[in-house]
């Protein structure tokens, strides 16, 4: 049954299995995301997609969170922009991203998030953990200088590929993802070399070998094909 | 109409800044009616004025020389601008914060060399142990991204600037 609820004060209606970032993106209403992937299953890991909901005190996921009867959503409060700023500053301080000489520079999600959400320094300080690059694949590597623990080449690997070659080790700081159980990618048996997991990386965390600064580029079309193939029944 | 007071400083970065504010053309014509360019790597000026009203600074915080140069500049500077990623970020200088010192200066001047083998202990500034962004080191006024930020952008901040704005600046980094 559809519900209707209130976004930013605009009066809008959803289908039952719609989240409230569904919703908001078929009203062209931005909220920023970036471990949601259209095509993928929702995780809510990065947390950068937090609306507020009236009357309830801590925010939530949009990209996780199905709308009520009667929802008053918020967007773009102050808080939430605070919030966010401070989540982008804190992965870039955990990491060590070096737009400079990084192979997405000028086609990454988040260095265009820093820019669009105005994030121009870094309140925080930096962390400088060493972290390492498995360059053991004929054709991709992983940098973990790079990479934001957003899960998408785990879910699309496992969802969509079907390997499931992809997993996550660890926890807090040292929370890492692992090829294999924490094998060399280059001697995983189970890997298709599809490159599904390097086009779905918001960062330049997964690349193409042979891929100079600000030459790789990231290509999802392919998730669209696969949404519309399952939405005909599985 | 009295001229502002503006200085350049390079600390740890490849002068692409520089070049990039160089490249802001025409404008430059405007700004020489505006600005006395007082202390830069661009004129020959020795010794950092008693005030400047405005002071670009490009580069990290990366020597003993960095540290005590810009502590200086800022005692002496109205409105301090953080050009470039180097000095916004750290950039490229900060790779080698995953990397102990003595590690890198082994790498510099031992493995590396082959005459006068051995980190010198003169004459070369020591290094700090981690390169820094400027505003962790003194309080910055503008930050302006970029490697190198846009020549338009340059322009455009420097000129709200010396009208007497802190610009908003939506700038990508990198």
């Amino acid at each position: 049954m559809a519900k209707t609820f209130k976004i930013d004060g605009m009066d809008v209606s959803a289908a039952d299995d719609q989240t409230i970032l569904q919703v908001a993106r078929e009203r062209g209403i931005f909220i920023p995301t970036l471990c949601f992937l259209e095509g993928l299953s929702f995780v809510g890991a990065c947390r950068l997609c937090i609306v507020e909901i009236e009357g309830n005190p801590t925010p939530v996921a949009a990209c996780a969170t199905y709308p009520q009867e009667g929802m008053e959503v918020y967007t773009n409060t102050e808080r939430l922009q605070g919030y966010r700023r401070l989540i982008l500053e804190m992965l870039f301080a955990e990491g060590n991203h070096v737009c400079a000489v990084c192979v997405v520079n000028g086609h990454c999600e988040l260095q265009w998030l820093a820019e669009k959400l105005g994030m121009t320094y870094n309140t925080l300080d930096y962390l400088n953990r060493p972290k390492q690059v498995d360059a053991s694949h004929y054709r991709f590597a992983v940098d973990h200088n790079r990479c934001v623990l957003c899960t998408r080449c785990v879910r699309v690997c496992d969802e969509i590929e079907g390997a499931h070659i992809w997993d996550v080790m660890g926890r807090g700081i040292d929370c890492k993802v692992i090829t294999e159980l924490n094998q060399p990618w280059g001697e995983s048996v189970n890997c298709t070399s599809c490159g599904k997991c390097i086009n779905v990386c918001p960062t330049g965390a997964l690349f193409k070998k042979s891929k100079a600064v600000a030459e790789m580029e990231k290509d999802t079309h392919f998730l669209r094909y696969f949404s519309t193939i399952r939405a005909g029944g599985d | 109409m009295s001229k502002a007071k503006v200085a350049t400083v390079w600390l740890d970065g490849c002068s692409g800044c520089h070049m990039s504010f160089l490249d802001i053309d025409e404008l430059l014509l405007d700004l020489a009616d505006k600005i006395e360019l007082v202390y830069s790597p661009l004129v020959d000026n020795k010794v950092f004025p008693d005030m400047a009203d405005v002071t670009i600074v490009e580069g990290a915080v990366s020597s003993e020389e960095d540290l005590h140069k810009i502590k200086h500049v800022r005692a002496h500077t109205r409105v301090l601008i953080a050009l470039g990623d180097c000095a916004v970020t750290g950039n490229v200088p900060s790779m080698r914060n995953v990397f102990p010192l003595d590690k890198i200066y082994n790498r510099a001047y031992t493995e590396n060399a082959t005459e006068n083998v051995g980190t010198p202990t003169s004459l070369v500034p020591p290094l700090l142990s981690k390169v820094r962004p400027v505003h962790q080191v003194v309080t910055v006024d503008v930050y302006v991204p970029g490697c190198p930020p846009p020549a338009s952008l340059i322009g455009r901040v420097i000129l709200d600037v010396l009208a007497g704005n802190i610009p908003d600046v939506r700038a990508k980094f990198g």
